[in-house]
């Protein structure tokens, strides 16, 4: 069902829509799995490069930033509707991760004019990649404890310290990192600091998830020289923009949707693996009607995210984090849901006898116990709805 | 726990301490990253210990102590993840032939296993979920005996195990518990490819082409094996609800010994209610499924009339609680509990394989449903 575009919307669409039809490759549709956020900045093959160079070139990776700095200059309207029409024919968009997600939007808002035209342009074209230096092995859930010092040198700052759990920081050119440059306060003696991967005494230590994956790793910062015109806001002003873009984290890991493996409706993969009764019905009732309930909560939660981002004028807000817990709740049921359905072909590790697509479902499925950690757990969310959302206060 | 007699006791402490010293969790993940599957060393420490036996009967070469003793041990291999072909041998293999096969099977047999030299598979399930009516690998009579043909997957300990028992389709379509045969098959006479499983036991899945068996390789009456073997494998599910119920206690040990010692917020996690609440739920429901565990194991061992309704009960509840606790221990752990290097994935991948194994939890409410005729 679509509800009729305003004229002016009409047009957009068709141009859009015609836009697409000239330059998306066929060949890629509903081939999103492989450009998942964490993804090499020039996949294989010819069509995906020459569809990036469209996107880039049209700014629509990035699609409501300013035009002047490489972003397409659409209004949230006209966003949306590029992103139906792409929806429409599996179009996905060859630009996104954490730097368009997170450090873009943040950068826009707090940055000087000449570190936005230095940092905007390589990501709206998908050029560099950043990573987020926030967690620390003593500061996780209670991030502003972090420890990684920037001493003032004059000419520029002297980091020293360590990151953990740092996504893609072994491929990352950038990382936009929170450093302490006064320690007789908490959370006032936080700086949001943009420091140069490639920069003398930074060393990157891959870890390997649970999954067999390895996304992430530790950042070890010693003596790391970072110029003074990388700080962003002012020296206090660290833990605002570090929320702010932990926001911008939250609404696009709340919005996030499965990126490998079994990818058709669960209750389409129950019929195959599990069965059907005389009348075409999965022969599972108990699983039946648990498949409803997450149907319902899948739905119930895309509603959510569209209907937060048609009342939320101007990005993310206080309900990223109730869409954040949702979507751990719907992302997670919905893994080990096909666990469940998929049997004992669902728990293959390696070789003969299993699917590609039955392998990377339990790989997935594993993975995505991490998004009810990331971006801020699940506790810490709800902790969020308490204090912030409804007023009640912890018991002194 | 339970009030356990002096040797009952005795078992479980002997238990704790061996897996603790010989067989702990790193053990595990040592065997794992060398991409080993079977540890026959600590299998023949098993056999000197007497567990092999527990549940042979004395004049065969056990003890005969009972199903109540080998959960005992079941609950502390499950503990520290230990890998062994004790479960397929001793505790579903012995129970099979000692409830199904004749007296020169048994001789055959039991003393073998009693003493550790026969290791025993069973294997029944042939695609994604178990179900023993969907048996379709085919026996077929001829002059000389019978002729299997088919595949079967998943079979657990199915690489190591010298005896194989095949369940077999002798007459009807698959659907039916009715037309099934269980035949003993000398490993060397089947193709065994190994299975890469994700919590990286021994699985095997096996080809039975054309294989010649000779009429005294048929356990129990011909086409009547199913029920006597659904009631054996209601044994094993109580032995898995055993080995579950260990992997859930020490997931929430490891969890609550964590949550004591990791500051944030100037404090340590244990402090705040929130995390309070889940673990205080958690140890709940690990109380609930240990009443369920003992007292199935004491209805098989009493031939109480409601060993079926508890063994379903004991396998259902401790699925979901394995579930339930693995994914929290891997929640509560925030971020090292994701990696590799920490032993929460571990446990979350084993609780997986043994929730699918013999039946998960809607196959066990299922079950429990019809029993009671609602
Ligand atoms: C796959 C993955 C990718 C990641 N990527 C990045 C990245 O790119 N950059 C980055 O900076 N970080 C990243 N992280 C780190 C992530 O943000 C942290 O793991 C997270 O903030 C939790 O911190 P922690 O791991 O120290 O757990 P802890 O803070 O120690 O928490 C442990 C448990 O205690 C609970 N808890 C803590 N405080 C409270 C409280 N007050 N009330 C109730 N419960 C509480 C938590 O919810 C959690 O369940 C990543 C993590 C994962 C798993």
């Amino acid at each position: 069902m679509n509800i009729q575009d305003a004229p002016a919307l009409s047009g957009f669409r068709a141009t859009v829509r015609s836009w697409l039809a000239y330059n998306f490759p066929p060949s890629l549709a509903g081939r999103s799995e492989e450009m998942a956020l964490i993804q090499p900045l020039y996949p294989e093959g010819e069509d995906w490069a020459a569809w990036k160079t469209a996107m880039a070139d049209k700014g629509w990776g990035v699609p409501t930033w300013p035009k002047e700095l490489g972003g397409g200059g659409l209004t949230k309207a006209e966003a949306r509707v590029l992103a139906e029409e792409m929806a429409q024919i599996g179009a996905y968009s060859p630009i996104g991760g954490m730097a368009q997600n997170m450090f873009g939007p943040t950068l826009l808002e707090f940055g000087t004019e000449e570190q936005k035209k230095r940092h905007i342009p390589p990501v709206a074209r998908g050029e560099i990649r950043w990573c987020q230096g926030y967690s620390e092995p003593g500061a996780g859930s209670d991030l502003a404890s972090l420890q990684t010092r920037a001493e003032d040198k004059g000419d520029h700052y002297l980091v020293n310290g360590q990151k953990i759990w740092t996504s893609g920081s072994v491929h990352a050119h950038w990382c936009f990192c929170l450093v302490r440059t006064d320690r007789s306060k908490k959370h006032e003696g936080i700086s949001f600091l943009l420091i140069d991967m490639a920069s003398p005494g930074i060393e990157v230590r891959p870890l390997l998830l649970m999954s067999g994956n390895s996304t992430f790793g530790e950042v070890f910062f010693t003596d790391v020289k970072v110029p003074k015109e990388n700080l962003v806001g002012g020296l206090t002003e660290g833990w605002t923009i570090a929320k702010r873009l932990m926001q911008h984290e939250r609404s696009g890991i709340g919005a996030r949707k499965q990126t490998h493996g079994e990818m058709r409706p669960v209750d389409v993969v129950a019929k195959e693996y599990v069965g059907r009764d005389s009348e075409g019905r999965i022969a599972d009732y108990d699983l039946r009607s648990r498949i409803t309930r997450h149907k319902m909560w899948e739905r119930a939660h895309r509603l959510t995210v569209e209907r937060v981002a048609e009342e939320s004028k101007a990005g993310p807000s206080t309900a990223t984090s109730v869409l954040k817990n949702a979507g751990s709740i719907m992302l997670q049921t919905r893994g080990e849901l096909l666990l469940e359905i998929m049997g004992m072909k669902g728990l293959g590790w390696y070789g003969e006898g299993y699917s590609e697509t039955e392998l990377e479902t339990l790989r997935v499925t594993l993975q995505n116990k991490a998004h009810s950690i990331y971006g801020g757990t699940y506790e810490i969310q709800n902790n969020i709805i308490a204090k912030r959302i409804l007023g009640m206060q912890d018991h002194q | 726990m339970a009030v356990l007699s002096a040797e009952q006791t005795m078992l479980k402490d002997a238990a704790d301490g061996w897996v603790r010293e010989y067989a702990p969790v790193s053990a595990f993940r040592k065997m794992r990253d060398a991409g080993q599957a079977q540890n026959p060393a600590c299998y023949q420490d098993m056999a000197d210990m007497g567990w092999t036996g527990i549940l042979i009967p004395e004049e065969y070469g056990g003890s005969d102590f009972g199903l109540t003793a080998m959960t005992l041990v079941m609950e502390e291999l499950g503990r520290q993840l230990v890998v062994s072909p004790l479960f397929s041998t001793a505790l579903l293999g012995a129970t099979i032939i000692a409830n199904m096969a004749d007296a020169r099977q048994k001789m055959a047999w039991l003393p073998a296993i009693a003493d550790g030299s026969l290791r025993v598979c069973l294997a029944v399930d042939e695609g994604a979920h178990h179900d023993i009516r969907h048996t379709a690998l085919t026996a077929t009579q001829t002059d000389d005996g019978f002729v299997l043909n088919g595949t079967k997957t998943h079979v657990v300990d199915g690489m190591q195990a010298e005896l194989i028992l095949v369940l077999a389709r002798s007459d009807g379509t698959p659907g039916t518990a009715d037309g099934l045969s269980l035949f003993a098959v000398q490993g060397k006479h089947i193709q065994r490819k190994p299975l890469g499983v994700l919590d990286r036991r021994d699985y095997a899945e096996m080809t039975f082409d054309g294989v010649k068996v000779a009429p005294d390789a048929l356990i129990g009456p011909l086409n009547q094996a199913g029920p006597r073997l659904e009631q054996a494998l209601d044994i094993a599910r109580i032995g898995l609800a055993a080995e579950m119920l260990g992997l859930s206690q020490q997931a929430f040990d490891t969890t609550l010994e964590y949550l004591k010692s990791r500051k944030q917020f100037d404090t340590v996690l244990a402090q705040f209610q929130a995390i309070q609440h889940r673990m205080a739920d958690l140890f709940c429901q690990i109380e609930l499924v240990r009443s369920v565990v003992e007292h199935a194991a004491r209805s098989v061992d009493g031939d109480a009339p409601d060993r079926t309704e508890v063994a379903i009960m004991a396998k259902s509840m401790a699925n979901d609680l394995a579930n339930l606790m693995t994914r929290q221990m891997v929640q509560l752990h925030g971020g090292i509990g994701m990696t590799d290097l920490h032993d929460a994935g571990l446990y979350l991948k084993r609780a997986r394989a043994l929730e699918a194994l013999f039946g998960n939890t809607a196959w066990q409410n299922e079950r429990f449903a019809n029993l009671h005729g609602y």
